[in-house]
């Protein structure tokens, strides 16, 4: 029951098979008696998804159901919703109760979605295991003493734990996928610009993409057919016409190439990892796509790159948390330098600091030029790379992340290679174009996931080429017992 | 301060001014601007900072930006792009200001003022670029505590900066009224100082005559009249130059106008001065405008006070000096050209009504010509029965007082008070026979030479008539019957 998919539970709620109520007191008594061992959840919003799934039953009986209606959802507590606590996993915003909804929570409601709960995460998105949550780690439920991979740790969790058939997430430099890999769930970063970002609390502005975590790409599908769209509320979304998602789901490959770029499948590659891309060509291959080794001769430059715009971006983003208007504020304050400095030093864990000094540090006169202004014509280069290769492939192939799971506390305390997590991930982000990732194997019980990356707006495409996969193979249909 | 050698200096002087926009909405949120609400009732999430809001550029904002653009004569570029400037302040939600840096809307423009002595100068514009305001801090009302009301944030501001090419602080002050005359006649902002709708900083250095290398400035911040202005920086000048002279050094600094004290003094140094990390917005797009758009906003700009005072000098044959007073308030011109057109043209005589006792009166009160209790059209009216010689122009002075306190229009007055010229030849004829008869000795001593007296004569006739006798009449007559 509680590993169907979105698709699955909406033809049985159509059929009338359970109600959402029911369905959605099931789900609700899972998170109570299991969340325990994962925290996957910060919130878990009891009474206000009941009343959402009857309300959804309702409107069903009145013959007004959407695709998703009923449908149960986690959201990353990254996005606001009203009346609701988003603490995006941060001290500082512990108390922090938006008076709006973000857009995509908008959406959802409005379609009829059932919210159960904000799912756990690393602080401000900051992280690839969840552990920099103020709310504590999420557990992955493929093994407990491991990570879920973050930072949409929560998200990936629950997902993989069953107890939400999808969730969203941010990514940001690989936030969705590389906790999707690590989990064996599927996990869409759209195009930057396709879903709107406002009420999404902001990391990075220029890379944070909306999107989700799911079982399927179908079920992507579906759900990405409500969340995308124009918003004038974020100037930096994309007034570009949506696509039905679940229309091109069973086009055929014979007419699409993969690029596999030679600086993602070198020699240090786990060969478990290797091996499974290679299954994965092979899969694809059966299906009619040719494959061509391609280069993106920039892409070893995004890790440096990445930390420099990222946190650029943050410390500036994150200048509003200062204890005047919401959010954490010190006891008895001497005066303003002190409300400032001991709010924001008692608010913000160790990462989230680390990164605003390191942002503060390379936005600073005098170091502008050589870090900032360097960083983003690099970016730049980046992009044109990503350009060139989809003159000559549709897709690009990698793997997701560079290892499974790795344990709690294994890269705690060293934050260079716990930012090597993000390799594969980050360049889509800086190119702003999408990526899924995919479970494609299992090493020692643990989850391996296959990356594809396509062109700006071809989020149908990315989804097209992975529904044919799943239905391939058995990868994605691994569940963990815990 | 000793005697200095002021001759021996040069200053240089370049003005930055904040003017508000005044569009309906904020710059970035759609939340009304409207002053002098209760505290932080004019805000909205988004002026407040609150997690995940984004910022929507409000388009009447760049259409006022692209207006003043083009009435500098500026170029307007087609690529503008938002940046923060961060720091940390309690009025200031997001610990950033929307500006512009690098590429500001405006480009390099230049505005034509009038000095004292009438002749002209223009002076450059380097840039001008769009901006949100920061909120307010209260100290006062509050112990121990301060207030922060964000009413004002995000309230659209448009900063331009002048070349530093103001010698004197007579010339920064022509500068700044011109540019405030130009932004109202835009109406574009309302050119409140008082209510800070207009501000002004002043960067200020002295170097020798002669000498190519400009001396260390020091920034006069926020200064909010017209006289301090003139002040602050005829302060600062000496402040310099005695420091200079008497072997001292400048340092680059921000300084404070006290308008009490009349003295300028240190804010903070340039050591101190914040590091605003400035960097392109991520959240907005850099802004495009296409030629079309910028034609579209050329078409709305009105004739401004250059023209005008062109205009009025070939149309009313007005002076200079005229044109130039009645051009800069755009309120004033448009008051003037009513009254004339009321007066039937008769410009000559209207602008020296305007010009004359409507001034005076006004300034007398402390108003300006938006305030005026007499409306042009009756100034006009009153004017015209000037013209037709329905009253004299000492009549008039009685009718201008009645209108001034309400009394009514021109013509209703001049019926109500019985204030019609007399010009019955019989009537003025037989009133100067009665004085002459009851005046035998001045009479007798004007006969005999006393010529002064034919205007004490005049002055009884006129006080007979209450005024109201033709003034050209009263001479005439009087002199045939005291030349019979």
């Amino acid at each position: 029951m509680h590993h169907k998919t979105v698709a699955e539970i909406a033809k049985d709620l159509a059929e009338k098979r359970y109600s959402s109520v029911e369905l959605t007191h099931y789900l609700l008594s899972q998170i109570k008696q299991k969340d325990p061992a994962l925290n996957s959840f910060i919130t878990v919003t009891h009474e206000q998804a009941l009343q959402q799934a009857h309300d959804a039953d309702r409107r069903r009986a009145n013959g007004q159901a959407t695709a998703v209606t009923g449908i149960p959802l986690g959201h990353k507590d990254i996005f606001c919703t009203k009346g609701v606590k988003t603490s995006c996993g941060s001290k500082m915003l512990d108390n922090f109760i938006a008076p709006y909804d973000a857009f995509i929570i908008e959406k959802f409601n409005a379609a009829g979605c059932v919210m159960l709960g904000k799912t756990n995460m690393d602080e401000f998105a900051m992280g690839s295991s969840g552990e920099n949550s103020f709310y504590g780690p999420t557990k992955n439920p493929w093994d407990l003493q491991r990570v879920p991979g973050g930072s949409s740790s929560g998200s990936a969790a629950a997902v993989a734990a069953g107890f939400v058939p999808a969730a969203t997430g941010t990514d940001t430099g690989g936030s969705i996928r590389q906790p999707a890999a690590l989990s064996g769930i599927t996990g869409l970063k759209p195009t930057y610009g396709r879903v709107s970002r406002f009420g999404m609390v902001a990391f990075a502005s220029s890379l944070d993409s909306g999107g989700l975590l799911t079982k399927t790409a179908e079920d992507a599908a579906i759900l990405m057919n409500v969340m995308a769209g124009f918003d004038e509320r974020d100037s930096t979304s994309v007034n570009e016409p949506v696509p039905d998602y679940t229309q091109t789901l069973n086009q055929t490959l014979a007419n699409i190439t993969i690029g596999l770029p030679k600086e993602f499948f070198t020699h240090d590659l786990d060969p478990a990892i290797a091996a499974s891309m290679n299954e994965a060509k092979q899969v694809y291959e059966k299906l009619g796509a040719t494959f061509v080794e391609i280069s993106l001769p920039h892409v070893n430059l995004s890790g440096p790159v990445y930390y420099i715009i990222a946190p650029a971006e943050a410390s500036s983003n994150l200048a509003r948390y200062d204890g005047v208007r919401y959010g954490h504020r010190c006891e008895q304050p001497k005066d303003l330098l002190d409300l400032y400095k001991r709010s924001r030093s008692e608010g913000f864990g160790e990462e989230v600091k680390r990164r605003i000094m390191i942002g503060t540090y390379v936005l600073s006169a005098g170091y502008y030029d050589a870090y900032y202004t360097k960083a983003t014509q690099i970016r730049r280069l980046i992009l044109n790379d990503y350009q060139n290769a989809f003159k000559q492939v549709d897709l690009i192939m990698s793997p997701t992340a560079p290892s499974t799971a790795f344990k709690i506390g294994e890269k705690a305390n060293d934050p260079l290679s716990m930012y090597l997590s993000d390799i594969y991930t980050i360049s889509t982000n800086l190119a702003g174009v999408p990526g899924i990732s995919i479970p494609a194997g299992l090493k020692d019980g643990l989850p391996i996931g296959l990356q594809l990356t396509a062109n700006h707006f071809r989020e149908a495409t990315l989804l097209n080429a992975t529904h044919l996969f799943q239905l391939e193979t058995n990868w994605h249909r691994q569940h963990p017992t815990f | 301060m000793t005697e200095l050698n002021l001759n021996d200096w040069e200053s240089v002087i370049g003005l930055e001014v904040h003017a508000q926009l005044s569009t309906k909405s904020k710059l970035f949120s759609g939340t009304p601007t409207a002053y002098g609400a209760e505290p932080n009732t004019q805000a909205s999430a988004i002026d407040l900072a609150m997690p995940g809001v984004l910022p929507m550029l409000n388009q009447e904002a760049v259409n006022m930006a692209i207006k003043f653009g083009l009435s500098i004569h500026a170029e307007i570029n087609q690529t503008s792009v938002f940046a923060r400037k961060n720091y940390f302040y309690p009025d200031l939600p997001k610990g950033y200001q929307i500006s512009q840096y690098d590429l500001p809307i405006v480009g390099k423009g230049k505005l034509r003022i009038v000095l004292e002595d009438g002749s002209e100068k223009v002076i450059g514009i380097t840039r001008a670029h769009l901006e949100e305001d920061a909120g307010k801090s209260l100290h006062e009302a509050f112990q121990h505590l301060t207030g922060i009301d964000l009413n004002r944030a995000g309230t659209p501001l448009i900063e331009i900066v002048s070349e530093p090419e103001l010698r004197s602080a007579k010339e920064a002050v022509s500068y700044l009224k011109t540019l405030h005359s130009l932004i109202r006649y835009l109406e574009i902002c309302d050119g409140n100082m008082q209510e800070g709708s207009f501000r002004c900083d002043a960067n200020v250095s002295v170097r020798r005559k002669g000498a190519e290398k400009l001396g260390t400035r020091a920034e006069i911040k926020n200064v909010n009249s017209f006289r301090f202005v003139e002040r602050a920086i005829n302060y600062e000048i000496e402040r310099q130059i005695h420091l200079l002279e008497s072997g001292g050094k400048v340092v680059q600094e921000t300084r404070l106008y006290d308008a009490i004290k009349n003295e300028t003094r240190s804010m903070r140094s340039k050591e101190e001065a914040n590091d605003y990390r400035y960097f392109p917005d991520p959240d907005l797009l850099p802004l495009h405008i296409s030629d079309a758009h910028i034609e579209t906003i050329k078409k709305q700009i009105p004739e401004l006070p250059e023209q005008k005072q062109q205009r009025f000098k070939s149309h009313y044959q007005l002076s200079d000096y005229d044109a130039h007073v009645l051009v800069a308030h755009r309120e004033l011109a448009q008051y003037f050209e009513t009254a004339v057109k009321t007066a039937n043209g008769h410009a000559k005589l209207a602008t020296n009504w305007v010009m004359g006792d409507l001034s005076a009166a006004l300034n007398k009160q402390n108003l300006d010509i938006t305030q005026c209790p007499v409306s042009a059209e009756h100034l006009g009216q009153l004017v015209a029965r000037i013209a037709d010689e329905t009253i004299s122009g000492k009549i008039a002075k009685v009718v201008f007082q009645a209108m001034w306190d309400g009394e009514g229009s021109a013509d209703e007055i001049i019926a109500t008070k019985g204030l019609k010229q007399v010009k019955d030849n019989s009537a003025i004829e037989a009133t100067l026979k009665d004085i002459l008869a009851n005046n035998p000795e001045q009479l007798a001593d004007y006969r005999a030479g006393k010529d002064k007296l034919f205007g004490y004569f005049v002055g009884l006739a006129m006080k007979a008539t209450q005024g109201k006798a033709n003034p050209q009449q009263v001479n005439e007559l009087l002199k045939k019957l005291l030349d019979a």
